[in-house]
């Protein structure tokens, strides 16, 4: 059966001939062995010359065992990663809706400027006088962010967006100290709906973390917050826009409340993308935000990596800065590496920060002008609700019909009955072609199904995603449980059990598998 | 706007199908008199040509590595990456895939991972390895609230060798968490008396070799004593092509190995993105921090790849979890792995060879130079020189004379005392000219 764009949408109807093949291969889909398994201890696919004799000065400290590492000859390495890559979906491929992960376009542009050799070829501790330019990159970036968000302060040393929320949290505690509270500002509030790494941040410094729930419309309320807090309490933690996809619009009230309360008020950036030119988070209240490089400002994610996550900060936590920053002093830009009165909280990593994502970051911000950065957040926010009123005759949405930001939540109520869960759904829209959604993600909401499109979907590209949702959601209501609870059927591997990975977890390749002495 | 595919005719139309007369009635939660109504103070948008020449102005006013006499390392190192590294990991598949969250299509980028964690593994000689950190110096923060959680105890002492950068972040962190930190003196001898340190309050003994001198140390004794104690040796690293010529960590005693592994691989970029390594005991593989990727079957019984032991991760145990950490240095691991598959054993103690080589080349010129002394009895590919005046000076003047001859120890810890002592690091890139160069330059600058 073909849906109204002429693909296939019945499992079955592209299904293989139904016999193995000799080589376990399915044409382009192929089988391809770990390099441990094909290279040889004695190939290396690198011209290194031996040096002449000489007398080392290792002091008898030499490797005398074997590292047992093989090697692969230059085409065997490019046929191997070749065809490892093409068992990845990536969104070069296509859309990539995942929630709160903002997964657009990563321009090629980006790509060719970050390895200009003035940038990737120079080193962090050159003197500062041969790397005017990279400084000079790290200010104009950090301007555009402070002017985006309103805030008097950026740190941009911080290596991916937890590592942000990490370095905003510890200026606030910092502060706190400063005033001599350090002893009873102790909790942080996080609500409910908040990402994970939020509480873990706050933990891993010490505070203790007390919940705020979510209100029925996905928000968080003023007066909840107003009950949680206390003279112990050090700041809050919010993400806005928030991880049901939509803005709290109580925020400058919240923000009020903590003011007075003598606490702090964090920002989670991850979801900038949505508001960026629409307003601006300093003129909400916030104290520090962090902000996703890689996700706002495009930088590719590289498989889980590298991230960036410069942090704002208003007056009040300005002084807490981490080392290192730039000042510009005329036409010198100097590089301040240690800190120079007390107040600093101290040192993140140990050089500058990602200046390979800072560079793509800025290529793009430069490529799309303030004008473009505005009408960026209001595509992705317009596909969105595009998305949303485009299904919600079928799947359910927990808070209603409302408007909502740049990604749409569902939830599994619209599934009751039907043998289907989430994860069944998610997976058949993987034979469809599709990389699922973001699941069970925000936890407030049962069976989440959190659809993040952005502004790089076109309308057809979007008008197709939402032709095969219907389709499965119509399928998965008929009854057609095997498409579902047996996906992905045409994926290179069929379901992964994960339980087993985590029961007898094999973390690395041995010679005897599959004995797992990688565990107790 | 060149990235960006809807007319505006369609806006109309998916305007009308949202059921919005305007763009603003999706923004109505925004309070109105916060919603901005002009353009902010930032450039206009540009074309791809005006961007590329606006940022390649900005490039050419810095020196980079392949354009002079390169001596520059101490955490970040200079060596020839294969093309064929940059062609892979430029990939589509690869450079804008997300986290491999559904593992059934993603299954390149797990299995990448795996051989990754296989190899961070065999190079230090430990169990297992995760998928990868920040860097070296996050890295190393993480290992000692990890040994802290291991041994419930919450003193950390850190080496007089060890890079103060990593010296700084680990104190970070550890002051914020209400740790204790114990620090060595920067020593540019072996500080044997941090076994002296050792107590029965002590989590772990943070010891990196070849050292931010360039010094290697046997750490068998300080494991020894660390152990006696009940507590862990965390073995650092920053130059990750060492451990192919020197005796790893794992077969020192250490605990934890974790280090940077920038120089396969990865570019210098002027400090990141880098990729830190960080492996342990398999007793401690629930304890250890970051991502992890395991072997599995599918459904009909086929090997595949998962991300694993997730029960440690924020996303499920939230304020509970072993680290606040959601995301690995996947490309640049992908890259690390990608080289080391070329290098394989064989390549890579070749090119260590020719590291150590190449700093012994530049010892023996050294050596003669009135006024300069060489620190070091063991190195690797980097050691230390102690010269006459200041040594921040000598290296301005050397640079002055397009040789970019090292790091001033003061610039690392300004409060050390040690204004007199160059980190020279020498790798594979170094000619013969560049070693003459140097030399010259040296003797100029003094």
């Amino acid at each position: 059966m073909l849906n109204t764009q002429g693909r296939p949408t019945r499992a079955g109807a592209a299904s293989a001939a139904g016999h193995e093949t000799f080589t376990g291969n399915h044409a382009l889909q192929l089988e391809e062995a770990l390099i441990f398994e094909t290279g040889r201890l004695d190939v290396t696919g690198v011209d290194v010359d031996e040096p002449p004799a000489f007398q080392s000065a290792l002091g008898g400290l030499e490797r005398t065992s074997e590292i047992g590492l093989p090697g692969l000859s230059e085409p065997e390495t490019m046929r191997h990663y070749v065809r490892l890559s093409q068992k990845n979906y990536a969104i070069d491929s296509g859309i990539y809706p995942l929630g709160s992960c903002t997964m657009k376009h990563n321009p090629r542009l980006n790509e060719r400027l970050a390895r200009l050799p003035g940038f990737a070829d120079v080193h962090p501790l050159q003197p500062q006088s041969t790397v005017q330019g990279a400084l000079g990159l790290i200010a104009d970036l950090a301007h555009w962010l402070m002017t985006l968000t309103n805030m008097p302060a950026v740190a941009m040393s911080p290596k991916a967006g937890a590592h942000g929320e990490l370095c905003g949290m510890m200026a606030i505690k910092a502060a706190i100290a400063a005033k001599g509270e350090g002893e009873t500002r102790n909790v942080v509030l996080v609500p409910e709906s908040a990402h994970g790494t939020n509480p873990a941040t706050a933990a891993l410094i010490g505070f203790q973390v007390r919940a705020i729930p979510a209100q029925e419309d996905g928000t968080v309320h003023p007066g909840d917050v107003q009950a949680a807090l206390g003279p112990d309490v050090a700041a809050i933690m919010l993400t806005n826009p928030n991880t049901c996809g939509l803005f709290e619009k109580d925020i400058v009230e919240i923000a009020r409340l903590v003011h007075e309360a003598g606490a702090y008020f964090y920002c989670d950036g991850a979801n900038f993308t949505a508001i960026v030119g629409k307003v601006r988070p300093g003129d909400l209240g916030i104290d520090a935000m962090h902000i996703n490089l890689h996700k706002t400002f495009s930088t590719p994610h590289g498989g889980g990596g590298p991230g960036a996550g410069p942090v704002v900060l208003s007056n009040r936590l300005a002084p807490y800065a981490p080392v290192p920053f730039v000042l510009r002093e005329g036409a010198w830009l100097r590089l301040v590496e240690h800190a120079e009165g007390e107040a600093s909280l101290g040192r993140m990593t140990a050089f500058h920060g990602q200046m390979g994502m800072f560079v793509r970051a800025l290529a793009y911000m430069l490529s799309h002008g303030s004008d473009g950065l505005k009408q960026a957040s209001e595509d992705a926010v317009l596909n969105a609700n595009y998305i949303r009123a485009s299904l919600a005759d079928l799947m359910s949405l927990p808070f209603g019909n409302r408007p909502c930001m740049h990604e749409a939540l569902f939830d599994d109520s619209w599934l009751k009955d039907t043998g289907v869960t989430t994860l069944d759904f998610a997976k058949a829209m993987i034979d469809e072609g599709y990389h699922p959604m973001t699941m069970y993600f925000p936890l407030v909401v049962h069976g989440a199904m959190l659809i993040e499109p952005t502004e790089s979907e076109s309308k057809a590209s979007l008008d197709l995603f939402i032709a095969t949702l219907r389709d499965l959601a119509f399928g998965a209501r008929n009854g057609e449980v095997e498409r579902f609870t047996n996906a992905p059927h045409f994926a290179p591997r069929r379901r992964l059990d994960e339980t087993r990975a985590a029961r007898q977890p094999i973390l690395k390749w041995t010679p005897l598998r599959p004995i797992a002495d990688a565990a107790e | 706007m060149r990235y960006l595919p809807l007319t505006d005719v369609e806006r109309g139309d998916m305007l009308t199908k949202v059921g919005a007369v305007h763009i603003d009635a999706l923004f109505a939660d925004i309070p109105n008199d916060l919603l901005l109504k002009a353009p902010l103070d930032l450039p206009r948008r540009k074309t791809e040509l005006e961007v590329e020449r606006a940022l390649t102005k900005l490039s050419n006013r810095n020196i980079p590595a392949s354009t002079s006499s390169f001596f520059v390392g101490c955490g970040a190192y200079k060596h020839h990456i294969p093309a064929t590294v940059d062609h892979l990991i430029q990939r589509s598949e690869f450079l804008t895939a997300y986290t491999p969250y559904q593992p059934e299509i993603s299954q390149g980028t797990l299995q990448s991972l795996f051989e990754f964690q296989t190899q961070v593994a065999a190079l230090t000689a430990m169990d297992v390895a995760n998928a990868s950190m920040y860097d070296g110096s996050t890295g190393t923060a993480e290992a000692v609230l990890m040994a802290h959680r291991i041994t419930k105890r919450r003193k950390a002492i850190l080496s007089g060798g060890l890079h103060p950068q990593y010296g700084d972040v680990v104190r970070t962190v550890s002051h914020m968490a209400g740790d204790a930190v114990v620090s060595m003196p920067a020593d540019v001898h072996a500080d044997e008396d941090i076994i002296a340190k050792i107590d029965d309050a002590t989590s772990c003994v943070v010891v990196q070799t070849p050292d931010v001198f360039g010094n290697l140390r046997d750490l068998s004794k300080i494991a020894d004593a660390a152990h006696a104690k009940g507590a862990l040796l965390i073995a650092v690293f920053t130059e990750v092509i060492s451990l192919g010529l020197i005796k790893p960590p794992g077969e020192m005693g250490a605990d934890i190995a974790v280090g940077e592994g920038q120089s396969i691989g990865n570019a210098l970029s002027f400090g990141g993105p880098y990729v830190g390594l960080f492996a342990t005991r398999a007793k401690y593989v629930r304890q250890m921090p970051g991502r992890l990727c395991g072997e599995t079957v599918d459904a009909d019984g086929r090997r595949g790849f998962v991300l694993t032991l997730s029960t440690r991760e924020q996303h499920i145990r939230r304020d509970k979890a072993t680290s606040n950490i959601c995301t690995n240095s996947g490309l640049c691991c992908l890259a690390f792995t990608i080289h080391m598959t070329l290098l394989g054993q064989t390549g890579l103690r070749r090119l260590a060879k020719l590291n150590h080589a190449h700093a012994v080349a530049l010892a023996e010129m050294v050596r003669d130079i009135p006024g300069v002394e060489l620190v070091n009895k063991t190195y690797f590919n980097e050691f230390t020189l102690r010269v006459k005046g200041n040594a921040a000076t000598v290296i301005e003047k050397m640079a002055a004379r397009d040789v970019l001859g090292g790091v001033p120890f003061s610039r690392l810890a300004p409060q050390s005392g040690y204004d007199d002592l160059i980190i020279v690091a020498n790798t594979e890139v170094n000619s013969d000219e560049d070693r003459m160069a140097f030399v010259s330059a040296l003797k100029g600058s003094l």
